[in-house]
């Protein structure tokens, strides 16, 4: 057993994991608090700065429509985090089954492979134009191009994750008299799972960034949207309050996907118990 | 007759592998056929208008569009100079800045305290959504869309370098320390090798973002470039258009990202297993 | 416990019959040919060790045994019955069980559901049956603490030995240890050795322990085997007399430097030359 650490040390240590991020922030804050007010070039003058969108996003009376008050925001939010979740969820519930099987049956992944190969460098929004072009409806061109940066990317993970099982698990299942189905629910399954949820947090960020354009490009309501909505209408603080709240979903998106994972694979936590 | 015999077993060794080795011919032929009845399967669809109602360009139309109005046009070449120009600049500079940063955060505790916090507050916001601040403030489009390009591969590339850093053997550096090195000579002489596969492993995932930030970049944003012919395809209705654009965008992208792959190759040949473990890109 | 001594004796079972097994890979002149015309008979609950240098051969002789790969001549008969064959897809099974190099322990299961997984899967026992039954064979080799960590939780050493303990759960034919303990430190590996003498002594098997490691072969065998390096045959076999129950401090006598002084010459000589061949581990 390791000693105890004396007290006094910890908690400068714990003071000091607070306080550290804490100055970054302010200092950032009043830099850019600084450069606002005191424009070095004109092109800062520009920019709001961090008291104007705090007060604006906090207002229960806003200049320009948009803070925590006001439901319009909330709506907003909704749109987003619907279309970014159904987008993710249907690219898990393709994505995943269709990676275990590529990665468990050659002749699949031959196939597959390259069509994904080639249809992938084309970037999600160069797919905006034919999506809303074939599909009823812009809303289900957002999200169908959020669903096939999701997918792609929850695919080639996945894949990866069946890739990097040890072949000798494989061989110790069937020596152990696993059917072939009882090896993909036993070892490539949970052998693939840490892959596969480091490739959903990735698919995350990508459907959010994905998401974001398109809604740029091509939706009514949602946080692109509202972005773009606010600087044709030359409402500056709101752009900043549309990007922050965009940055915080997707964080907090894939955070929860990671506590998912950390809570399913339990298994990994790898602590050394007393040696036997 | 050593030397015979070392070459004896390495010859005897790499024909077990190649032995060994699936028979990639299949794969090959298995890829054709998918991508093949895919396009017959876009033909069939788009000519009998089952999909897209008469909305959707077949290939074939596509292809002759792109001969009578594109092959030919100055302009459109133009496009692929401009969207590539940009690419490269975007990319160039996010390695400048972002080696660098990734090297302070590894490197300095008490910078990676301060300032990570902060770098990754900014990370999760999406790069497009950086667009209209970025138009406010850059004086002009080009630089504007170019800061964009530059944001997808930063964040990228200082996180890998980042994770490099951290994996040089502190060893390594206690010993140069303990011979006297300065704190530049040890980055030199140290890091920055150590740091090349990191790197080079950066700059390949950075690529494929680069292009798709410049892509949505132009399409909202630009007058000219590869992502604007896509997007005047569609505001036209031109599907045949839009499919041009698209093959383009997507050509210069693998092109690229090719290229980017041949150079991780060529600056860090003995990585090369570790590529293979790695396995595909994200 | 009062264990037959040689309960495989009496019964007769796990007599393996290794005859004439070459393996070629590729064909043409760019063929590498792995194994030639190896014949070796083992006796039930024989102990065998098939030592030799990296490259030689015996990975690939076990992996035609435990059935991931076959023949391109010769068989493989275990008490009679044929389980390799040139043609013949290669099936493992649960009568002749694989403890791999750097463990297989299935690291999302539990120590108990690894070693229950065997019975159940094979639908002998059902789940809770087999749980009960690898809880007592837990206990039975000293391993119940184990029972409900994690293989990431435990020690290498621990690990292997519930890998054994999984593949006794199946009362195999016969047990193949593919250099279990290679990747151990000497202190763990000493360990190791007195868990098998053990093991061996409670639960006797025939055993085919694959090495490089001559003295751990003396040490735990009762026969000892050497393959030549490339293509694989082979050179020596030679009966380890020393009596049982054996403790690990037999390596210090007389009998067993005795012993090695026959062995270790046409050990050292197969090293030599692939060292020279410049071979590397490929099966």
């Amino acid at each position: 057993m390791t000693a105890a650490t004396p007290a006094a040390p910890r908690a400068t240590e714990a003071a000091g994991q607070i306080s550290w991020p804490l100055v970054g922030f302010c200092l950032a804050g009043l830099g850019w608090w600084a450069l606002t007010t005191w424009p070095p070039l004109a092109a800062f003058a520009r920019l709001p700065g961090p008291v104007e969108v705090f007060t604006e996003w906090v207002s229960p009376d806003p200049i320009y429509g948009i803070s925590l008050f006001v439901p319009d925001y909330w709506l907003h939010i909704g749109y987003s985090l619907t279309r970014a979740w159904i987008a993710f969820g249907l690219a898990c519930l393709l994505g995943i089954p269709l990676g275990i099987v590529m990665g468990w049956h050659g002749a699949t992944r031959d196939y597959a492979g390259a069509l994904i190969a080639v249809l992938r460098p084309v970037p999600p929004l160069a797919w905006v134009p034919l999506a809303i072009l074939l599909l009823p409806g812009n809303e289900w061109a957002v999200i169908f191009v959020t669903f096939l940066v999701a997918f792609f990317a929850t695919v080639v993970n996945t894949v990866m994750g069946v890739d990097s099982i040890d072949r000798d698990y494989f061989r110790a299942a069937r020596c152990l008299g696993a059917s072939r189905w009882a090896v993909l629910r036993d070892v490539v399954l949970p052998g693939a799972l840490p892959a596969i949820f480091t490739g959903l947090q990735i698919a995350m960020g990508a459907a959010w960034f994905s998401l974001a354009a398109g809604e740029m490009i091509a939706a009514q309501y949602g946080l692109g949207y509202l972005i773009w909505d606010s600087y044709n209408l030359i409402q500056y603080p709101t752009i900043v309050i549309g990007m922050g709240t965009l940055g915080l979903l997707g964080y907090l998106s894939s955070a929860l996907i990671r506590q998912v994972g950390r809570h399913l694979m339990a298994w990994r936590a790898q602590s050394m118990g007393a040696a036997v | 007759m050593q030397a015979a015999s070392l070459t004896d077993g390495s010859a005897r060794s790499s024909a077990l592998a190649r032995a060994r080795r699936l028979s990639l011919g299949r794969a090959q032929w298995r890829g054709a056929i998918a991508i093949v009845a895919f396009v017959a399967l876009w033909q069939a669809g788009a000519a009998t208008g089952l999909i897209g109602g008469g909305n959707l360009a077949s290939p074939w139309e596509s292809f002759l569009v792109f001969l009578r109005d594109y092959a030919g046009d100055a302009a459109y070449w133009q496009g692929w100079l401009i969207s590539i120009q940009r690419v490269v600049l975007g990319f160039v500079v996010a390695q400048v800045l972002g080696v660098p940063l990734g090297i302070l955060f590894g490197t300095s505790r008490r910078f990676r305290r301060l300032v990570f916090p902060v770098f990754e507050l900014l990370r999760p916001i999406p790069p497009l959504a950086w667009v209209p601040l970025s138009i406010l403030f850059w004086p002009t489009t080009e630089s504007s869309i170019v800061f964009i390009t530059m944001l997808g591969a930063f964040f990228i590339i200082v996180i890998n370098v980042f994770d490099g850093v951290r994996s040089v053997p502190e060893a390594y550096v206690w010993q140069a320390r303990s011979l006297g090195a300065k704190p530049w000579t040890i980055v030199r002489r140290i890091y920055l090798p150590a740091l090349l596969p990191a790197i080079a492993a950066g700059m390949t995932l950075g690529i494929t973002v680069t292009w798709n930030v410049l892509i949505a970049a132009e399409m909202i944003a630009s007058d000219a470039g590869l992502g604007r012919l896509t997007w005047e395809g569609y505001v036209s209705g031109a599907s045949a258009v839009v499919i041009v654009g698209m093959v383009s965008i997507g050509v210069a992208g693998a092109l690229s990202s090719a290229l980017i792959v041949w150079l991780e190759r060529r600056l860090t040949p003995w990585a090369e297993d570790e590529r293979r473990r790695r396995g595909g890109s994200r | 416990m009062n264990a037959p001594a040689t309960d495989t004796a009496v019964t007769g079972r796990g007599a393996v019959f290794i005859d004439g097994v070459s393996k070629t890979y590729g064909s043409g002149p760019g063929a590498v040919e792995a194994l030639s015309a190896c014949t070796l008979a083992i006796e039930p609950g024989q102990f065998v060790a098939i030592v030799g240098p990296s490259g030689c051969g015996k990975s690939t002789l076990i992996n035609i045994l435990a059935g991931f790969d076959q023949p391109t001549d010769g068989s493989i008969r275990i008490d009679g019955r044929v389980v390799a064959r040139p043609g013949d897809p290669p099936r493992p099974g649960p009568d002749r069980l694989v403890v791999f190099q750097h463990g297989a322990l299935f690291p999302w299961m539990t120590v108990l559901d690894n070693v229950a997984y065997g019975p159940s899967r094979q639908g002998r026992l059902s789940r809770a049956e087999a749980r009960r039954e690898a809880s007592a064979l837990l206990q039975r080799l000293g391993l119940s603490p184990l029972a409900d960590r994690y293989p990431a939780q435990i020690s290498s050493g621990g690990q292997r030995r519930v890998e054994i303990a999984r593949a006794l759960m199946n009362d195999p034919a016969v047990l193949i240890l593919d250099e279990p303990f290679r990747a151990m430190d000497s202190l763990t590996k000493q360990r190791m050795h007195a868990t098998v003498l053990e093991m061996h002594a409670l639960i006797p098997k025939t055993v085919l322990f694959v090495t490089h490691d001559l003295d751990e072969a003396l040490l735990l065998s009762d026969r000892v085997v050497v393959m030549t390096t490339r293509p694989g045959r082979i050179k020596l076999d030679v009966a380890v007399d020393l009596p049982r129950p054996r403790g690990v401090e037999v390596a210090a006598g007389e009998a067993f430097l005795a012993l090695k002084r026959r062995t270790h010459e046409a050990v050292y000589e197969e090293a030599r030359r692939a060292f020279e061949a410049g071979e590397r581990e490929l099966a």
